[in-house]
């Protein structure tokens, strides 16, 4: 695999219920390429947690996943209303989700501190009022 | 433990994936909360839940998880059956609530993080 493989979606910002299609999409994709389970879990999980994150507060967005030789790198991009302060949005259990993403199960403060977690550098770039884009990326 | 053997102790209903009772599993949570699952990762794992939604499904996808029980006699939607059947999901429900499936399960030798009894 010389160049990357790239996979490319639209994340729907209208229907909460369809919220993780593309998560799942890759992760089938990931495994018809051969790639190791733990590094389809890290992944798959950083990247649900990026899109239902999309669906709740950015209307939707793009996702990309690039598969490199030696690494994954998975960009998240959206036009939402950016992240006012980006640290403390990173501390687990600080949320602004509001209460009806509670009681469909998200909205734990948990998302951007599991992205970080799930993988090996996380960068994010937000404005307030223009959108926010995150780059992760797994090595292989 | 055996899938089968959750299905005896919560005295549970299988929905879909009764070919795959035999399969071993080695640790268990309950959470309402998709995003706490999220924050914890274990192989083989039973997802016990009184959330109804395709994501809850999707949370267990991800995980690599391989059963998902509902208490309370919540019941899963055909969306949610079909996407567990495309990725080979046990789904099945119980009248118990929460506290009791997992105290069943944990006292059936079933611990939370892969521990030994």
């Amino acid at each position: 695999m010389n160049e990357a493989v790239k996979l490319h979606f639209v994340v729907d910002g209208d229907d909460f219920t369809s919220a993780g299609q593309a998560s799942v999409q890759v992760k089938k994709s990931l495994r018809q390429l051969g790639i190791a389970p733990e590094i389809i879990r890290k992944v798959s999980i950083a990247m649900y947690e990026g899109e239902i994150n999309m669906v709740i507060h950015a209307g939707g967005g793009e996702a990309e996943v690039l598969i490199y030789e030696d690494r994954i790198e998975i960009c998240l991009t959206d036009r939402g209303p950016g992240i006012a302060n980006i640290e403390l949005a990173m501390q687990e259990g600080f949320s602004t989700a509001p209460d009806n993403i509670r009681s469909l199960g998200f909205g734990a403060g948990m998302g951007l501190p599991n992205m970080k977690r799930y993988t090996d550098s996380m960068h994010i770039d937000s404005k307030l009022g223009e959108g926010t884009r995150i780059l992760m990326t797994v090595k292989l | 433990m055996k899938i089968a053997t959750i299905k005896e102790l919560l005295d549970a209903e299988v929905v879909c994936g009764e070919e795959l009772l035999e399969k071993e599993v080695y640790s268990a949570c309950g959470s309402d909360m998709m995003s706490d699952v999220l924050a914890y990762v274990k192989d083989q794992a039973v997802l016990l839940t009184g959330l109804v939604n395709p994501q809850v499904v999707r949370t267990a996808v991800m995980m690599d998880m391989v059963c998902i029980v509902f208490v309370r006699s919540k019941a899963p939607t055909e969306e949610m059956i079909e996407l567990a059947h495309e990725s080979g999901l046990v789904l099945m429900k119980s009248r118990k609530r929460m506290y009791e499936a997992c105290g069943k399960l944990y006292a059936g030798g079933l611990h939370g993080n892969g521990e030994q009894p």
